[in-house]
């Protein structure tokens, strides 16, 4: 094996050999467990930096094994893979550090961590997936790995939510293996290459081609979070505050995503899909979702019920730049992938820091927690500024192209939708922020914890801080070398054909 | 003399018989170590396996005839890569399950366990051997015999009641088999099947034939509406013996059945094969629904056997045109085989550690038995047929197969049987999470009752990743009908 496939096999053992280990684990060797999270969490965040500069030195990493006669497993890294994987690890780490904080002292930490390794192998498995059938078997392992996660709590209503969570996701994948097996019946190869790979077929085909896309993205729609098909969002919500943040923001919504991306771009093309004609529906889809999201994101007192919607909305951005289907707004769809998952797993972060210190679960017990947890408070701020797309946060960035996007394709209603979920997004941010800012604290707070002159664990505090101004920095510095924008205006060109 | 010839020179196949036969007379006669002379001897099958198998990559396929007298009089045995796969998936399983035993049974049963055991395992063994269908009823008479006898081991009503019942539908079965049989010797001479396969034609006999001989395999696969023995009988039975009842037993029939269609009657049934289909459409999707009706473990298991023997003959009406899905149904065969096992080993534990079986009551399992509940979280990941597994290569292949040919009736059947799967697996996996209302037993479970459940389901979760392997296998002797196999 050469050096680089060692590379991509470490990135999947980096998470997967401390999950296993860590599974065999006694609670009380936190020590150990510890170590073994952040190590595996540190050697893969290196791994990615040895990849991002091997990818941008033009070097191929491809590892392959064959799975049946005529079809192989596949890892590669190429630049929309490293953008995925450079998310999940940075803020795999991240979270790590947070569930430490989060979970400490209580009840089967060494399951949670096991799986929650599990997951974050699964989701850099889906970025790195080569092939279609590869990313389908990633995509379901990702779907059993965060069950027991979202159940983690053992009540009644984690059991339920868990059930109607798999509902969806297992009936998503059944129509993704379904999609995929139908196209390799028809291509014989289910290889991602950039502007795909079923342009050639005859036009016999191409009633066919559009059913295979229908259930390609209803498979992937449901971990995307598209409605009609994402009632299980605000339901899992019932998870542990660090699991919301990392599915939320990274692993389940974003394969999901991803996906969409993947199969738009390197399966059927951009251009060819436009020329089906499936790209028009799915910008209405999109669209739907994304003032669906935010006008349900209102109606919301739970600050977690609220954060879900909202990711509803803001994930289908991505699949709006996406539907776009040209050059800019590929950008602006591909960079929100990270835009997005900084600024929420940020807002999420706080989320859990208030109800782990104060007991605050609604919008409205929030009076006056800006004064009580000044710096939670500020991260969330940033956060919330970068949803509504406020430069110089990050989503302003996504925003900007998104707009130039649509204009330079002639799709002028887009802005409409763009100027109403911004309006919306003020709607349902600005009111948090003026009740944690601006009103008097309460005489008590609904169930607090002492954390002496500090307002919160370190382990707490840390990650939101670091998350925002990571989505801060991702704005200020777009045009900077490795900046996620960047890696974007490399990523587009490749999908479009190059007169 | 070469190296390799003192492995292939041993009659291997013989052997494969003849040990457990032995091994069950001296467990009967000297019962103080009934235990451990059982499990050597299924340790000793073991390593027959491995020696049949080098011997037949050397050699290609295995003949034998036992005395030195072969077909038409005597006994012969032959295998070739099909047999080879049976009798590996056998011998997998042989091997977990007596370890497992080895817990599971206290002396009182321990000793009556053991001969019946080994008799059975000798009948599975010696009808993954034989050629001729004389020699195919008796085996296949011997297996349900011995897998009713030991049906009843757990003792009580209802295990008395459950094994009756298997007991004379299996005798019917058979009956009506041995009236096939006999009508072929009448017509043809033989009961050779290479014999008996040149010398086919379609005739009214030949039709009665087949008609008597499937209907009576079919009635020990369980296939619905045939099926009605099977759940009393594998839920009541003890756990080692459920795994192998539904992991082994039903499957012997299923191969027969497989044979005799792939060399006789494959030719002259147009019409038959839809008709399988159909029923097996019928039993997925009926069994799942049972099964996700369940309110009790083993049940739940025992159903989920019959919707995924249902699959096997989803086979037969795609196999006309695409032999990718005789490669389907041998992998579902012997990943079924050992995911099924692995449950049931698991389902056993779960009993044992509790003293019950109600899904609603199974208290915070995954953290009190995490290696059992894991066990049959991934045994249930190749019984949903998601990726990877054996079960996904299953599915993928008869996906595949039904796409290319259209049928698209079948398509839904394989994916909502899917999805029905997802239904009672969680169901179990979702109450091992909760916390139950009434306070449980704990009693504790041996090491050795929790790692053969877990290597089994690892098992059968490798098989899906070593499918090139298991592919070369099948093409040894060429049951399939192709000279190369190109899924």
């Amino acid at each position: 094996m050469t050096q680089n496939e060692w590379v991509l096999l470490l990135m999947i053992a980096s998470s997967l050999v401390p999950g296993l280990m860590i599974f065999s684990l006694s609670e009380e060797r936190v020590r150990l467990r510890t170590t073994l999270n952040v190590g595996g969490a540190v050697l893969k965040t290196g791994l990615v930096i040895w990849m991002l500069l091997g990818v941008y030195r033009q070097q191929t990493f491809e590892l392959r094994l064959q799975l049946l006669p005529g079809l192989e497993l596949a890892l590669q890294a190429d630049a929309l893979s490293l953008l995925f994987v450079a998310l999940s690890t940075a803020l795999w780490l991240v979270t790590t550090i947070y569930a430490i904080g989060y979970l400490e002292g209580s009840p089967n930490r060494s399951r949670f961590f096991g799986f929650f390794s599990l997951c974050v192998t699964a989701t850099v498995g889906v970025a790195m997936a080569g092939n279609l059938i590869t990313f389908v078997l990633f995509y379901e392992l990702l779907t059993l790995a965060t069950y027991p996660l979202v159940v983690h709590r053992g009540t009644e209503a984690a059991r339920r939510a868990g059930q109607t969570y798999l509902t969806y996701t297992i009936a998503g994948g059944a129509l993704l293996l379904l999609g995929t097996v139908w196209l390799y019946t028809l291509t014989g190869t289910l290889e991602f290459i950039p502007r795909g790979f079923v342009a050639s077929l005859g036009d016999e085909h191409h009633s066919a081609l559009i059913m295979i896309f229908v259930l390609l993205i209803a498979g992937l729609g449901v971990k995307a979070a598209l409605v009609p098909l994402h009632g299980w969002l605000p339901q899992a919500m019932v998870a542990p505050a660090p699991v919301s943040a990392l599915l939320h923001a990274v692993a389940v919504v974003k394969a999901g995503a991803f996906g969409i991306v993947r199969v738009v771009y390197d399966v059927f093309g951009v251009e060819f899909a436009a020329e089906l004609g499936v790209m028009q529906p799915l910008a209405w889809l999109a669209s739907f979702t994304i003032i669906y999201g935010s006008l349900r994101a209102l109606l919301q007192d739970d600050l977690k019920r609220r954060l879900a919607f909202s990711t509803v909305s803001q994930v289908s951005y991505i699949a709006l730049g996406v539907a776009i289907a040209g050059p800019i707004a590929t950008i602006g769809g591909v960079v929100h992938l990270v835009h997005q998952g900084l600024m929420k797993i940020t807002l999420f972060f706080c989320a859990g820091n208030l109800a782990e210190t104060l007991g605050i679960h609604k919008v409205s017990e929030m009076n006056g927690a800006g004064r009580r947890m000044p710096w939670t408070m500020a991260a969330f701020t940033i956060g919330a500024f970068g949803m509504i797309g406020l430069p110089p946060v990050a989503g302003f960035v996504s925003k900007w192209y998104l707009g130039l996007g649509a204009l330079e394709a002639h799709q002028d209603w887009v802005l409409f939708v763009l100027v109403g979920s911004t309006l919306l997004n003020a709607a349902y941010f600005l009111p948090i922020l003026h009740v944690a800012w601006f009103r008097e604290a309460p005489e008590s707070w609904p169930e607090e914890r002492d954390y002496g002159r500090k307002e919160t664990a370190w382990a707490l505090l840390l990650p939101p801080l670091v998350t925002a101004a990571m989505a801060l920095a991702a704005g200020l510095l777009a045009f900077a070398p490795f900046s996620p924008l960047e890696w974007a205006k490399v990523i587009s060109p490749r999908e479009f054909y190059q007169p | 003399m070469p190296a390799g010839s003192a492995v292939t020179g041993v009659s291997w196949g013989a052997l494969l018989v003849l040990l457990p036969l032995t091994g069950a007379m001296v467990c009967f006669l000297w019962t103080r170590a009934a235990r451990i002379l059982g499990l050597s001897t299924v340790i000793a099958v073991c390593l027959a396996v491995a020696g049949l198998g080098w011997q037949l990559l050397q050699e290609g396929v295995y003949h034998h005839a036992a005395g030195g007298w072969g077909a038409p009089l005597g006994i012969e045995l032959y295998a070739d890569g099909l047999s080879l796969l049976m009798l590996i998936a056998t011998a997998a399983v042989a091997l977990a399950v007596s370890i497992y035993s080895t817990g599971y049974f206290k002396r009182a049963r321990a000793i009556r366990f053991w001969p019946l055991w080994l008799i059975l395992l000798a009948a599975l063994n010696a009808l993954f051997l034989s050629a001729d269908i004389f020699n195919l009823y008796v085996t296949l008479e011997l297996v349900g015999l011995a897998a009713a006898a030991l049906t009843a081991l757990g003792g009580g009503a209802a295990a008395l009641r459950g094994a009756m019942r298997y007991l004379l539908a299996s005798l019917l079965g058979s009956l009506s088999y041995l009236l096939g049989v006999a009508l072929l010797y009448h017509s043809f001479g033989s009961v050779d099947i290479a014999m008996l396969a040149a010398r086919m034609e379609s005739s009214p006999t030949v039709w009665a034939a087949l008609g008597l001989m499937s209907a009576g395999l079919i009635m020990k696969t369980a296939l619905y509406p045939l099926h009605f023995w099977l759940p009393p009988a594998h839920s009541s039975a003890p756990a080692p013996v459920s795994a192998v009842l539904s992991g082994l037993v039903v499957k012997a029939s299923f191969y027969l059945l497989l044979r005799l269609w792939l060399e006789l009657f494959g030719s002259v049934s147009e019409g038959i094969d839809n008709m399988l289909g159909l029923l097996g459409s019928v039993a997925v999707l009926w069994g799942s629904v049972q099964a996700l009706r369940q309110t009790r473990l083993k049940l739940l298991v025992a159903y989920s056997t019959v919707a995924q023997l249902g699959y096997l003959f989803l086979a037969f009406p795609l196999a006309a045109s695409a032999m990718t899905a005789w490669n389907a149904a041998a992998y579902l065969v012997i990943s079924h085989a050992l995911a099924k096992a692995a449950m049931f080993l698991a389902a056993g534990n779960l009993m044992h550690f509790a003293g019950h079986d109600r899904i609603a009551d199974l208290d915070r399992m995954v953290q009190r038995l995490p290696l059992t509940v894991f066990a049959f979280a991934l045994a249930g990941v190749s019984i949903m047929g998601l990726p990877p597994s054996g079960g996904f290569i299953g599915k993928w292949l008869l996906l595949e197969a039904a796409l290319t040919q259209g049928r698209w009736d079948l398509v839904a059947v394989v994916i909502l049987g899917g999805l029905l799967a997802a239904g009672y697996v969680f169901k179990v996996l979702g109450s091992a999470f909760t916390q139950a209302a009434v306070p449980q037993r704990a009693r504790r479970v041996p090491a050795s009752m929790e790692w053969p459940a877990l290597l089994l389901a690892c098992a059968a979760i490798v098989l899906g990743l070593v499918t090139l392997p298991v592919f070369s296998l099948v093409t040894i002797g060429d049951a399939f009908g192709v000279d190369e196999v190109v899924p």
